[in-house]
């Protein structure tokens, strides 16, 4: 007899989803889906609203990263007014973008992912969460702690309020920055340069024990996606897609980002409202992909900036110059993060960076507009087209998870295979499927559309499709 | 011209005939709520937010467009109408579709500010949720009808003051709508002179600059045309 395990809450993240387990008639794992079942249509809500209100409308989309939502959809409201945002605006954007990318980052690694590789994937859950390392390893918390604070203080004293900031508008940011603000920052670049650097050392010494997860979380071939510069360095904000296959060999050297419709698809799954893009010249679902810090290190052939670049040399030598495990997400996290810190300090050193000219002004001169942005989970996209007046008539994004969605699975069938034995659920198994999701980090409010909380129901079902086991908290 | 003493919230006071109750409130520090009110522009009476008891009369006045007559007794502030206030918010909240969150005018809008006055917390009454248009159709200007409250300042604006009456209204009661020229296009419009009264005057996100980002409201905070103050007095409103 077959069966399904379904995982329910993958607690810890955001969203909302479930997870089942088929087994064939010997109790073997023969496939796995992570089912997102929430679903709020934000693109329909968009319909008839000026495009101007987008980027707030759309930071509601998520309240874990509201600012990569404003900074894709200003860029897209900037293609279709057709105009550049003025340099020191886009620096400034480029700087609230990495504030995000740093507090995301920092919540991602130290708070949700950071207890269990402390104190192991099987460790008491009461202790394996951000108040147990706070016990265990007190410096380890409170980098975390000041990491993600200085993050979203960058975004609160730039952009405004940190939840639904309002400074990114279309053309560029609504105010200049003050030198008094400017100079803020650049004093806690020290301390969290040292934080990360900490954390950094942490996890490479810590690294081996966690080999067999390293080798059977989400460790398989793949493509990656993410956006470059001129030189081929990591850009977070802008440039081009770039797409490497699993030995690194480049699919698209460097796409114009408003074309990405040209080389990308989208398919649906019935178990899914999360659709999953796929890499059109590859089929589907040959064509998976995946984004966010890890392919960003994949991608590109440096960061750009002198530490990071140090730690992403060290980096490719332990785990080669395409990492293939999503185990390596959390250590990718952290070189992204050292990155970011770097060049918000480099941007807020330039000479023109406090020039009150931030915003550039147009009217609705193209029906259509693309914006693409990194945001902390990976390549973000924005679509929308408008009437003469600019009134919204439909709206397609494509957000990190959703880039993801077919890699998650693969990883939780691999996590699956790998330890489901017999027919229930057994802890273990339940720890580990979590866990390989959390690398992703994905974020489901934003993917599906959906509010409310993460909750994960794990499932193993049947060849009939009866469950067998069933586990929910 | 004869003068008036009356009390209002038990302070005695004076005015001339002719005065309304609001005026002369306003002129002795005493502050009653309104959003149709605008100085400059003849009153309307069309919020009743500003509902006052009159001694000896079973109705509530609006004190806008209500004259003061000798003797008069006036309660401006009591916990009823206090109450009566909160509800006409509430169901000017109810009648179109108002997301502040993401509205233009958030944190630049008279009826949010009233809400704020009034204690407004949460909303009780059932959503009616019209299916209302926007009109960007003007090359500067847009009419997202979600927000209208049908103050009609903006129809007596460009009627009184610019003297272009492009602004009327169409329909009855849920259906009520402001129009431009017999309901064309705010963009083809003939007698609209893009002066931008209206938008200065529309007290929420219903009248707004085109291209304003979220909560990037669209007008200055008033007192904002300096010369609807000299209209007034010319006038004697
Ligand atoms: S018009 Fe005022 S009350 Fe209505 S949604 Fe806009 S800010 Fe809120
Ligand atoms: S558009 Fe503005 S000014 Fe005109 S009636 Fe509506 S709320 Fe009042
Ligand atoms: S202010 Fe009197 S009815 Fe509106």
């Amino acid at each position: 007899m077959s069966r399904t395990v379904v995982i329910d809450p993958v607690t810890r993240i955001e969203g909302h989803s479930k997870i089942t387990i088929q087994l064939d008639d010997r109790g073997e794992v023969t496939d796995a889906h992570f089912h997102v079942t929430q679903f709020r249509g934000f693109e329909r809500i968009t319909q008839g609203r000026p495009v101007h209100e987008m980027p707030a409308i759309m930071a509601r989309i998520c309240g874990i990263c509201p600012v990569s939502h404003m900074v894709a959809s200003s860029k897209a409201v900037d293609d279709i007014m057709a105009v550049e945002p003025t340099p020191t605006g886009a620096d400034l954007r480029r700087v609230i973008n990495l504030g995000q990318i740093v507090q995301s980052n920092a919540l991602s690694f130290f708070h949700l992912s950071s207890p269990d590789l402390l104190f192991g994937f099987d460790a008491d859950p009461a202790v394996r969460n951000i108040v147990g390392v706070a016990r265990a390893n007190p410096q380890l918390a409170k980098d975390g702690i000041g990491l993600r604070k200085w993050g979203q203080q960058i975004i609160e004293w730039i952009a405004g309020k940190r939840i639904h900031p309002e400074g990114i508008v279309p053309g560029g940011v609504a105010t200049p920055l003050t030198a008094e603000v400017r100079d803020r920052i650049l004093d806690g670049v020290p301390e969290a340069i040292a934080a990360v650097e900490r954390a950094i050392a942490w996890y490479k010494s810590d690294m081996l024990r966690w080999e067999e997860e390293a080798a059977t979380f989400g460790n398989f071939r793949s493509a990656f996606m993410g956006l470059v510069d001129r030189q081929g360095n990591v850009d977070h904000y802008g440039g081009w897609i770039r797409v490497v296959d699993a030995d690194g060999k480049a699919l698209a050297e460097r796409i114009d980002p408003r074309t990405f419709n040209d080389y990308i698809g989208e398919a649906v799954e019935p178990w899914s409202y999360l659709k999953s893009p796929y890499w059109k010249a590859m089929g589907y679902p040959d064509g998976m992909y995946r984004v966010g810090p890890l392919a960003r290190l994949n991608v590109a052939e440096r960061t750009g900036t002198p530490r990071a670049d140090e730690e992403l040399e060290k980096f490719r030598w332990r785990v080669g110059r395409v990492a293939g495990s999503s185990f390596h997400y959390h250590y990718a996290r952290l070189i992204d993060t050292l990155h970011a810190i770097e060049r918000i300090d480099a941007l807020l050193r330039g000479p023109d960076i406090l020039d009150t000219h931030v915003r550039s002004y147009a009217g609705i001169n193209r029906r259509e507009g693309i914006g693409v942005s990194e945001a902390p989970r990976g390549t973000l996209m924005h679509h929308y087209r408008v009437d003469d007046d600019g009134i919204v008539q439909w709206a397609n994004l494509v957000i990190a998870t959703g880039h993801n969605n077919m890699a998650m699975n693969r990883a939780v069938l691999q996590v699956a295979r790998h330890h489901v034995k017999g027919e229930a659920i057994t802890e273990p198994m339940l720890n580990r499927v979590e866990a390989v999701i959390r690398c992703y980090d994905p974020c489901l409010s934003c993917s599906t559309h959906a509010l409310g909380q993460m909750a994960l129901r794990i499932q193993l079902l049947a060849p009939d499709g009866t469950v067998l086991d069933e586990l929910a908290r | 011209m004869s003068v008036y003493t009356l009390t209002i919230d038990g302070k005695d006071v004076a005015g001339s005939d002719g005065q309304t109750i609001m005026e002369v409130a306003e002129e002795n520090g005493i502050d009653i709520p309104g959003l149709c009110h605008l100085e400059g522009i003849h009153d309307r009476g069309a919020c009743r937010l500003c509902v006052v008891e009159i001694a000896g009369s079973p109705k509530l006045a609006a004190a806008c467009v209500t004259q003061i007559a000798e003797g008069m007794e006036v309660t401006a502030h009591s916990d009823a109408l206090l109450e009566y206030r909160r509800t006409i918010t509430e169901m000017l909240f109810m009648e179109r579709n108002h997301v502040c969150a993401v509205c233009v005018a958030n944190n630049h809008c008279e009826l949010q500010d009233t809400a704020e006055d009034m204690g407004l917390t949460h909303f009780d009454l059932p959503r009616i949720s019209p299916k209302a248009d926007i009109d960007a159709s003007h090359p500067l200007f847009a009419i997202d009808h979600n927000r209208c409250i049908l103050c009609l300042r903006c129809v007596r604006v460009c009627d009184e003051i610019e003297g272009a009456h492009t602004w009327d209204v169409m329909h009855r009661g849920l259906d009520t709508r402001v129009q431009t020229d017999m309901g064309i296009p705010w963009g083809e419009s003939p007698t609209c002179t893009s002066c931008g009264k209206c938008v200065q005057v529309c007290p929420t996100g219903a009248l707004f600059e085109k291209g304003r980002a979220v909560a990037r409201g669209s007008k200055r905070r008033r007192p904002f045309l300096p010369w609807m103050k000299v209209v007034a007095e010319e006038r004697g409103l």
